[in-house]
């Protein structure tokens, strides 16, 4: 009897480890798609596991590139960053630039083969601002008309014709019909699916170059050439393999073994032994790593304060110490890259630095007679406050150099840690005096840096309210002149400084390595990565 | 022994039920939700998310939904993983870990075992020393060093194994020996110390008195006895395994559980988060209680009452 329930014990216990492993194929398949399919496979790392790539739902730089290559917009942008016809041939914009009639291609199909019409982007971008769907960037279709009342005015004249009609001129409307958001989806697929749609690869159907043939989540996405594209001939790599790694150390391995031939991201203590190699890439990227002041909570609430504290950091040394990586301090919020009313000066060049980023011992003595005015001589009486900031090595390495350089004014500021929903929490419920924050554009113009600051915006951490500020935001989104835009937008940024709402530290920089057999790879300046039009030599 | 099982199964259900109901209110008192990001989302896309997934409800009826569809066996959707189900994602990740996990143990008892008892026979020379040595290094050494070693040098220097994924055997090489570094060490330890009191036991002398050669009287009399304190540690370590590692899956890329643990938490993807807990809390339910029931064979004086 005994004998008899050794046995079987021994044996539910060998079942229980042994038969959860059978029948998971896809699961553990590893990255036998790679040396299985046929033709030639581009292994890269984007990321991690995306949590979504519905062109909808995605507000992710990975999974935007992901998407990128499954779905194509009415436009598409080249390797410098402009606006081509993708899905659609051409477009007829009306004199007053608020009726853009896109004609679609000739013989446009979806990856299953059935016909992409004009329809599908009715669908599409209705879908994305609808209640229902709740969408991280939903917002970023209310330059058209009808977007308060929850109807688009975009209309399919005919299955190849589409209008769309702007509530005001947008001079950067074409570059965002290239955005993932605005991609085509199939309506009797989300119909019948929900949500899961976008995690099966029957499902994910889309109009892009490639199409999504195996995806074992954790583990890897591989994208075949899709046969039903435009522009198939033009496409690079058979396969896409986007293996989805997490582990920086891990991901250089891979690079460095040549199992993976592009990595987004690289352990930062490696950087300096990378920095001349021919691999290593840096693109600037268009955002902005900044302090955020509690401008509601003293001694905050004093502008000089602010603009003292702002003055008093060394940004050189955060950036060559710290950040490793080319960053470029910053002088003012919008970062460089984006260009002004006149397309060949950038917006920064136009408006200037409010100091002089590379001046630190001027401002240091700048910094200190406004603390004095402010009625604090040598930081005497200002209180004991605390800087915010998430668990990370960089952010901590950051937080420890600006306590460092506010004692030079006086000041006694301690560090606190927090965990990363906690810390977001925090920070967004105005719990604090001084917070790390960084934030990325969201399209390639100025007024996505700039129109978080409104009073009440989700984004303005600051809790800063400024009635003229509200209005001149609102006066640039109304304006049909782009010339008198951009002055709004300038004069706008200047109140930012003149109130010392934030103090910038930094304008981020993308890093990538790229393994030299890689050739026709290409970046957008939001981040996202082109592979359809690669080729790899031998 | 039935009555005794079915007693187990009742308290099985009512611990099921108190850590799931603990969770569950200690989860909405950590501050933030799973819909906050670098970006805050517009106040009406967070209304609209957390009408979609009942989040707009008070604490307590959000309880008594949770708990009436789990009673139907339904976990609900990750809410960040959006379209994919708990279910799914704990059923795929779990069959991944369990197998890397399961041949990690294996690996863990048969190699742990034979050099716990070699060293007890040992005491004292150098063998012993040596093992001992091993031992508390393997102890000593968290499981992100030992991977990130193993892997720059069998897979950077060397070239000689892979350095993500699991598609061959030769992948589980490095995962396998991360995971069971530790509970090698471990379970040598264990079994050294509970080995050498055997050893000094009365029926041990007795045993060898009456003329049982020295293999008979380790294999028959103190291998059973002093295997017992090893088969306590397996029951919840069982359960830790099968679930997978956070840090060897994360670092070799590896479509495991382990991930999910910690990334629900850090999300705050309440649904997976409780999936996760409630999955976790009846593994090593049921693990414990196959310990109880392996105690009995392997030690018939221990009656389960």
């Amino acid at each position: 009897m005994k004998k008899r329930i050794a046995l079987l014990l021994a044996m539910v216990m060998i079942a229980m480890i042994i038969l959860p492993a059978c029948g998971n194929k896809a699961g553990n398949d590893g990255n036998k798609g790679g040396n299985k399919a046929e033709g030639i496979t581009l292994p890269v790392n984007v990321g991690p596991n995306p949590d979504t790539i519905d062109p909808a739902l995605n507000s992710a730089v990975d999974g935007a590139t992901m998407i990128i290559h499954a779905f194509e917009g009415l436009y598409t942008l080249d390797k410098n960053g402009v606006p081509i016809p993708g899905q659609a041939e051409s477009v007829d914009i009306s004199e007053d630039k608020r009726v853009y009639t896109f004609h679609l291609r000739d013989g446009l199909k979806w990856s299953d083969g059935k016909e992409v019409t004009a329809e599908d982007f009715v669908y599409a971008w209705n879908r994305a601002i609808s209640p229902e769907t709740a969408a991280d960037y939903e917002y970023m279709f209310d330059v058209i008309e009808g977007y308060d009342e929850g109807k688009l005015n975009v209309v399919a004249k005919d299955a190849k014709t589409l209008v769309v009609t702007l509530k005001n001129a947008v001079p950067y409307f074409l570059e965002l019909t290239a955005f993932p958001t605005f991609s085509p989806v199939r309506k009797d697929i989300i119909e019948a699916n929900g949500d899961a749609w976008a995690t099966k690869p029957e499902t994910y159907i889309g109009n892009g170059p490639y199409k999504i043939t195996e995806w074992v989540p954790n583990s890897h996405i591989i994208m075949s050439k899709n046969e039903n594209y435009w522009n198939y001939k033009a496409l690079g790599p058979d396969h896409i393999k986007f293996v989805l790694m997490d582990d920086d150390v891990a991901i250089l391995n891979a690079f460095q073994k040549g199992e993976i031939l592009f990595a987004d991201t690289m352990p930062n203590d490696e950087i300096d032994a990378w920095r001349d190699k021919p691999e290593f890439n840096l693109e600037g990227q268009l955002g902005t790593y900044y302090v955020s002041f509690n401008t509601q909570r003293a001694p905050f609430d004093n502008p000089k304060v602010r603009k003292a504290l702002t003055l008093a950091v060394d940004r050189e040394f955060i950036v060559r110490e710290i950040g490793k990586s080319g960053q470029e301090p910053a002088g003012a919020f919008v970062p460089t890259g984006l260009s002004d009313a006149d397309p060949t000066k950038e917006f920064r060049e136009v408006g200037g630095d409010y100091y002089d980023p590379y001046d630190y011992e001027g401002n240091l003595e700048e910094a200190k007679k406004l603390l004095a005015e402010a009625g604090y001589p040598d930081g005497k009486g200002f209180p004991t406050v605390e800087y915010l900031y998430n668990e990370g090595t960089g952010h901590q390495a950051i937080a420890e150099a600006l306590q460092d350089m506010w004692a030079k004014l006086g000041i006694n500021v301690t560090i606190a840690s927090q965990e990363w929903g906690t810390f977001l929490n925090t920070r967004k419920n105005g719990d604090y005096y001084i917070a790390r924050n960084g934030w990325l554009c969201d399209y390639n113009d100025p007024i996505s840096m700039l129109d978080m600051w409104i009073t009440g915006g989700g984004n303005n951490d600051a809790q800063w309210s400024n009635a003229q500020y509200d209005a001149l935001i609102a006066e640039a989104k109304k304006t049909d002149d782009p010339v008198k835009r951009f002055e709004l937008m300038h004069k706008a940024e200047d109140l930012l400084f003149e109130e010392s709402v934030l103090c910038p530290i930094y304008y981020y920089v993308d890093l990538f390595l790229l393994n030299q057999k890689v050739q026709g790879f290409y970046s957008s300046p939001l981040g996202y990565k082109y592979f359809m039009y690669t080729s790899i030599a031998d | 022994m039935a009555r005794y099982l079915a007693k187990r199964a009742v308290i099985s259900l009512l611990t099921l039920w108190l850590v799931s109901t603990i969770t569950f209110f200690l989860m909405f008192m950590v501050p933030g939700g799973p819909f906050l990001a670098e970006k805050t989302p517009s106040a009406a896309t967070l209304e609209a998310l957390n009408k979609k997934y009942g989040l707009d409800q008070p604490v307590p009826v959000q309880y008594k939904n949770y708990m009436l569809n789990l009673l139907k066996g339904e976990m609900g959707e990750s809410i960040k993983q959006r379209g994919r189900t708990v279910q799914d994602i704990i059923s795929s990740g779990f069959k991944v870990s369990a197998k890397l996990g399961g041949i990690a143990i294996l690996v863990a008892v048969s190699i742990g075992i034979p050099l716990g008892c070699i060293a007890a026979l040992n005491r004292g020379k150098w063998l012993d020393n040596l093992i001992i040595l091993i031992a508390t290094t393997g102890i000593a050494i968290p499981s992100f060093v030992v991977s990130t070693v193993l892997m720059i040098i069998f897979s950077v220097k060397l070239d000689l194994l892979p350095t993500y994924g699991l598609s061959s055997w030769k992948h589980y090489i490095l995962p396998v020996i991360s995971l069971s570094f530790y509970p090698t060490a471990y379970i040598s330890r264990l079994m050294r110390s509970s080995m050498l009191e055997v050893l000094g036991q009365d029926y041990m002398r007795t045993a060898r008195a009456k003329g049982l050669s020295q293999s008979k009287s380790l294999f028959k009399h103190a291998l059973r006895n002093a295997v017992l304190p090893v088969v306590t540690y397996l029951g919840p370590l069982l359960a830790y395994t099968l679930t997978g590692s956070f840090i060897v899956e994360r670092i070799f890329t590896i479509p495991g559980l382990g991930n999910e643990f910690i990334s629900s938490i850090i999300n705050r993807d309440y649904t997976m988060i409780m999936g996760t807990t409630i999955f976790l809390a009846f593994l090593i339910i049921t693990m414990n209680l196959l310990v109880d029931i392996a105690y009995t064979i392997i030690d018939p004086r221990i009656k389960l009452k």
